[in-house]
């Protein structure tokens, strides 16, 4: 109930200021554009800052959801109240159709596509006859209930804001969840996410699809709000303001969307009423100054307002620790029609004219260690990437408990039970450890979107966050649970990927250099919770360079040099085998 | 349709097009070296233009002034960063460039602004006033973000736009302006008559064309411009100047684009916010092109040329939307061609 406090003030205050005596109406007409502005905004932190997808079409978005309305209340009669799941639907279709479009480019061709698709929508708007083309729609219908019409700017007011705060609430409900985690996983590339069952396409657009809903809302609103939709306010420019605000704010933080708002409506307001003033009567002032301060906002602060302002806060808000005591029911083990647990045959990876794993086959039998090991460029990560599904084989066969595995996604790799950890970490440096940690049990959580919004997801998701609790315990980490990942030191987030690995309740554990960047002590405890969980019933197999680690932990070594497999053995027998000393130390040794 | 009216089609969307293939150009040469996606590029063609075109009727444009203004503004940065180790080489150098260039530039347009002056001086002047804008324009607003993620440059860009194209409201006006024709020849050929004006047009446009292909491919400087896009802090280690490469790009798009301006400018009004949607046609080209090759980038914008005019003559009120849609399909299928690679952000 305490995080949920601030909330509640905040409500309470917004719900005050038009009751006070003496409030200008000007003022409430002021925070009705901040609220609209901020429902757009909110959906773009999602898609922005936490997703790292840029879009600078939401205002397009809007305009569905002000013309669907329109539209159906002028032509059609239909009650504004009707048409708020159609505008929903609308823009959520339009989303649908553009996001199977865009999402999936990458980079600098996503902002860039949503420039497009958001002039020629404004064009199509203004073209359209039964939009009434430049004119817009006019005389649309205030909300009523009942029969009091919300006509005047203190009325609708409430409207918005009830649609502010529940759209608050609800994105951080979502963010705060199983699906949350995988959003926010997706800014730092989507190579990890999917080795721990994400699907990473259908997240995308989820969220997509998600702020142009709340865009839809505050066009639905607006166009009530207004009386009338015409496309100006639907257009490029628009489109640029709202991701403007969601910067100014702070891109990561659902109420840096709201504080990006009022700080740029009321700015807005401030430039054109007093601009003319100081440089004479020319219009579009304000966007000379908008664009400056951008680009100084940027160079100065780039993290935004919001959390600038959280930093000076007296007080930091406190986490809640996991019960550890709920059990998570194991994974459903794959049925499998070999004994050999991890099988590959004749592996084989060319990248143009470079073969970098040429024909290597090797066994992995259940409760053994295995070492991978050669000099660099040997091919020991692309066999890693073979395995997980990152890479496809050119040819061979690689399967798992008979489950063959070639060329399947990482999706459906992880599914059979083989979990890993990345030779360059992949965690999100913004999010804390338990978080980082509890992607890894992404599987073995079913709560959808939806269901975390509205917060029916707790049983299931206390199982996941009691699960990473009890693998950061089991690798030694828990007085770093609730730091950011970014904050510890290189061999820590190595362990900090070995708990995310370990949550998937793997059959096989592969660990691309474990070892790299820990300390002696460190090192030894790594290699005590690697037999132990061989002697659970898993299995390991390991890239590593510390020789000493791996003659002493391994139980058997499959040495790789320039992609061909050159031997196979126990520890004792490789360290003596006269090909693995030339490959290390060269002819002459 | 008759054969007539589809080869006069073919030919205004082939000057169009050539219009948008040096713009596509220019994008691609700045995201290349610099992975900025310029936006203001737009502004660069209304500022050459409207800046030629006020030349011509022997007024003093307000960018002129800009320029000085800016100049200040990069002169105090270049004095803020170096404040630790101020050489007096490196001062000397700043003045030159920032105050005493632009100012002189002033200088110069002051005195030779007349309403007969001859149309190659007024070229000169509107391309050089648009260089210096260009070049202080990174040093301003790019160079201290240099080393962060495209998406940062492109907000960056996307407020340089802003601010640039308000500034043109100022400078110019609302109303629009048309500028005096660089020659009045005219070449007849069949039913169709090629102006002195869209000749030059074409050849400017494969004069580009090939002088960058050459330039970045055969010369120390292009590859060093390359070097820098791939990686900056290598290019740095090898002892290329990074801020240097940015600065020629910068400078390359601006003239480039204050060429496509004067260009264009006796043949359509340009209004100061004209160059935002003929910029942006001009990305869709350098989109298509993937923003790597010159090109295919030219041909693609050919092709939005010519699909322009074919819709503005069959549906002239959807042109707008159909050259911006065009681009959908190019997406889908450069989504579909290329792998997904990982990329480190932020």
């Amino acid at each position: 109930m305490t995080q949920r406090l601030p909330l509640i003030i905040f409500a309470l205050v917004m719900a005050v200021i038009p009751l006070l005596p003496g409030i200008p109406p000007f003022w409430i007409v002021l925070l009705d554009n901040i609220g609209l502005a901020a429902l757009v905004a909110m959906g773009l932190v999602l898609l922005t800052g936490v997703g790292g997808l840029t879009s600078f079409g939401q205002a397009a978005f809007c305009g569905f959801g002000a013309y669907t309305t329109a539209v159906l209340t002028t032509a059609y009669g239909v009650s504004p109240w009707l048409t708020l799941p159609a505008s929903l639907l609308v823009s959520g279709i339009a989303a649908v159709l553009l996001g199977l479009v865009t999402v999936r480019l990458s980079g600098h061709y996503l902002p860039l596509g949503t420039i497009a698709w958001g002039i020629g929508l404004f064009y199509l708007f203004s073209k359209l006859e039964f939009l009434g083309r430049n004119d817009g729609i006019s005389g649309i219908p205030p909300l009523s209930i009942g029969a009091f019409k919300m006509l005047s700017p203190d009325t609708i007011y409430y409207a918005i804001w009830v649609a502010v705060l529940l759209a608050a609430l609800l994105t951080m409900n979502l963010l705060d969840s199983r699906t949350g985690r995988a959003i926010r996983a997706l800014r730092r590339g989507h190579v990890a996410a999917e080795a721990f069952g994400v699907q990473t396409p259908r997240a995308k657009l989820l969220v997509f699809i998600y702020a142009a809903v709340l865009a839809g809302l505050s066009g639905w609103l607006y166009a009530h709000f207004q009386r009338a939709a015409n496309p100006t306010p639907f257009g490029a420019q628009a489109g640029i303001e709202y991701l403007f605000i969601a910067v100014v704010g702070g891109a990561g933080y659902v109420w840096g969307g709201v504080l990006g708002a009022a700080i740029v409506v009321i700015l807005k307001e401030v430039l054109q009423s007093y601009l003319p003033y100081i440089f004479g009567g020319q219009s579009q002032l304000e966007t000379i100054v908008f664009g400056i301060m951008l680009v100084l906002l940027l160079q100065l602060a780039p993290q935004g307002v919001w959390p600038w302002l959280m930093s000076k806060l007296p007080f930091k808000p406190t986490r809640k620790t996991p019960d550890t005591s709920v059990k998570l029911e194991h994974r459903e083990r794959a049925p499998g029609s070999s004994p050999v647990l991890l099988h590959i045959e004749k592996a084989r990876k060319q990248f143009g004219g470079v073969l970098a794993v040429n024909d290597v086959s090797f066994d992995v039998n259940a409760r053994e260690i295995v070492a991978l090991i050669g000099p660099n460029g040997a091919g020991k990560s692309t066999t890693f990437n073979l395995i997980t599904g990152v890479l496809a084989a050119t040819s061979g066969k690689i399967a798992v408990l008979g489950n063959e595995v070639a060329n399947a996604p990482p999706q459906e790799v992880v599914k059979l039970g083989v979990s890993r950890t990345f030779q360059h970490v992949k965690l999100v440096p913004d999010m804390t450890v338990l978080e980082n940690v509890a992607i890894g049990a992404h599987l073995r959580g079913n709560s959808g979107a939806i269901s975390s919004m509205l917060r029916l997801d707790r049983a299931d998701e206390a199982k996941l966050l009691a699960e990473a609790a009890r693998q950061i315990e089991r690798v030694g980490l828990s007085e770093q649970i609730d730091q950011l990942a970014g904050s510890l030191s290189l061999g820590q987030q190595r362990i900090v990927e070995i708990a995310r690995a370990l949550c998937v309740d793997p059959m096989l554990l592969l660990l691309d250099e474990p070892a790299a960047g820990l300390r002696h002590m460190e090192k030894q405890r790594l290699a005590a919770l690697l037999r132990q969980l061989r002697d659970g019933g898993m299995s390991v197999l390991l890239v590593e360079h510390d020789m000493g680690f791996v003659m002493d932990l391994a139980d058997r070594i499959v040495v790789l040099d320039f992609g061909t497999k050159i031997a196979e053995g126990t520890p004792a027998a490789i360290k003596r085998n006269p090909d693995v000393i030339k490959a290390y130390l060269g002819a002459a040794a | 349709m008759n054969t007539t009216i589809m080869l006069f089609l073919l030919q205004d969307g082939i000057t169009n097009g050539a219009i948008y293939a040096l713009l596509g150009l220019a994008l691609v040469l700045v995201f290349a070296v610099t992975r900025v996606i310029l936006i203001p590029q737009g502004e660069f063609v209304t500022y050459g233009a409207l800046s030629y075109a006020m030349l011509a009727t022997g007024q003093v444009p307000g960018t002129a002034r800009l320029a000085v203004a800016m100049g200040l503004v990069a002169f105090a940065l270049d004095l803020f960063f170096a404040r630790k180790a101020l050489h007096a080489r490196l001062v000397i150098r700043s003045v030159a460039l920032n105050i005493v260039f632009p100012t002189a530039l002033l200088g110069l347009v002051y005195a030779l602004v007349s309403p007969h002056t001859p149309i190659a001086v007024n070229i000169a002047l509107a391309l050089l006033i648009v260089a210096a804008i260009g070049l202080f324009l990174y040093r301003i607003a790019f160079q201290p973000i240099a080393h962060t993620s495209v998406l940062v440059l492109l907000i960056a860009s996307v407020g340089c736009h802003l601010a640039l194209q308000g500034l043109g409201l100022v400078f110019f006006g609302a109303e629009g302006l048309r500028g005096p024709a660089l020659s009045n020849a005219a070449v007849t050929a069949g039913p169709l008559r090629f102006t002195g004006q869209s000749l030059a047009v074409y050849g400017l446009t494969v004069g580009f064309i090939v002088a960058l292909w050459l330039f970045f491919g055969y010369t120390k400087t292009g590859k060093a411009l390359r070097a820098t896009a791939v990686n900056r802090l290598g290019a740095r280690l090898v002892g290329i100047r990074t801020t240097l490469s940015g600065q020629i790009a910068f400078l390359l798009a601006s003239v480039i684009g204050a060429i496509s301006g004067i260009l264009i400018v006796p043949i359509t009004t340009l209004y100061y916010d004209t160059g935002f949607l003929i910029g942006l046609k001009g990305f869709i080209a350098a989109i298509i092109g993937g923003l790597v090759s010159y090109p295919l980038t030219a041909v693609a914008a050919i092709v939005v040329g010519i699909v322009e005019a074919f819709s503005s003559f069959y549906a002239s009120n959807f042109k707008e939307v159909i050259v911006f849609t065009l681009i959908l399909p190019v997406l889908v299928l450069r989504s579909l061609a290329a792998p997904q690679v990982e990329e480190e952000k932020d």
